[in-house]
């Protein structure tokens, strides 16, 4: 029940983001520093959260078949393939990893 | 009719259906994450920001609490704020338009109006990708969350390598040129630095207060990150600039330009 409450927390919070955008006077726009931090923020978090997903387990460390989906999604960027397909090589490559025996 | 043969349109239109495609993956990941369907749908339908959405899921799989994840979702949707300034100033929305424009914000909806230089176009552009997106992704949603409550062992399909693969892919158009990655790399060594010491989601959290310091404090493009995850663009530079010859677009029209 808890959860359904920060999630609609993070709704109203994500919309209170957007209207600010039209209705805070375009002066501040002028200000840059608003618009660095909130661009640096989104790569920071972002890296972030591959990181942490690829081997945080709980409160340690693990090198995994994770660390074989992050490689293999890599090289699916790098060969410019769609954004489902990087995430289609990420799947098969922790699937076929833990099938061969490396959890 | 002026809006099949419109520019915009037809480039909102096919950003809609390569963007509501991923959708799937969404869907997937988040019921195998522990969110129930309509939880599931209550973030495409309401919160509907591909990278908050995705972050709020990712931080709960990792064991990670609800204001852990509200506060990870709610940091990474501040750059929708700065689009919605751009795009009030290109479009001028009034009435219930201006409502219905900002929870069709994102880094899509507004690269694909941005892009444009005619006026109506970049008008057609953003209500045409913001649309088109929102029903596909929604759509997608719902089909990812139906197959992925079916899925049994998320781990055997490995979906957790999903999650790592769509976090990559999110950042991935965001790292033109040496500044960016040397952000990525800081935050990601102070993740991996946090994880130990602070409880799961946490150092997420720090990371992110890691960028806003350098984002504070250092000087460099003022749109650094703020590009879509589906380029609108991408394709039309083809083989003239290659991918990161695409990116002249979104900047030409970044916030500077906007608040002129």
């Amino acid at each position: 029940m808890s959860l359904w409450i920060w999630l609609l927390l993070a709704c109203a919070l994500a919309y209170a983001w957007k209207l600010a955008g039209y209705f805070v006077p375009a002066r501040l726009l002028k200000n840059p520093r608003m618009s660095r931090v909130a661009g640096t923020m989104t790569i920071g978090l972002l890296a972030s959260l591959t990181v942490v997903n690829a081997v945080a387990s709980g409160q340690s460390l693990a090198a995994d078949a994770r660390l074989g989906a992050l490689a293999a999604a890599a090289v699916a960027l790098v060969l410019r393939a769609p954004f489902l397909v990087v995430v289609l090589a990420g799947a098969g490559t922790a699937a076929v990893l833990r099938l061969i025996g490396w959890n | 009719m002026k809006l099949l043969t419109s520019p915009a349109v037809r480039v909102g239109l096919s950003i809609s259906i390569a963007t509501g495609l991923y959708g799937v993956s969404f869907g997937a990941l988040s019921v195998t994450s522990g969110l129930d369907f309509w939880q599931t749908m209550a973030l495409s339908l309401l919160l509907f920001s591909g990278g908050s959405q995705f972050a709020f899921i990712g931080v709960v799989a990792g064991g990670g609490s609800g204001v852990a994840a509200m506060s990870a979702a709610t940091l990474l949707g501040m750059r929708n704020g700065i689009y919605g300034m751009q795009l009030n100033a290109l479009l001028h929305p009034t009435g219930w338009r201006k409502y219905v424009a900002a929870q069709l914000t994102i880094d899509e909806s507004t690269a694909t109006s941005t892009g444009q230089t005619d006026p109506d176009e970049q008008l057609r552009g953003f209500w045409a990708a913001g649309i088109g997106i929102y029903v596909l992704w929604n759509l997608f949603t719902a089909v990812g969350a139906l197959a992925g409550a079916g899925l049994g062992d998320p781990k055997q399909w490995g979906l957790d390598g999903a999650a790592v693969a769509a976090f990559l892919a999110l950042l991935w158009p965001r790292l033109k040129g040496r500044e960016p990655v040397a952000i990525a790399v800081a935050c990601a060594l102070a993740t991996v630095l946090a994880v130990p010491f602070v409880p799961a989601g946490v150092p997420i959290l720090i990371a992110a207060l890691v960028a806003a310091v350098i984002g504070w404090f250092s000087h460099g493009r003022s749109d650094e990150g703020l590009e879509p995850d589906v380029d609108p663009y991408a394709e039309h530079h083809h083989g003239s600039h290659g991918h990161h010859g695409s990116h002249g677009h979104h900047g030409s029209a970044g916030p500077t330009k906007a608040g002129a």
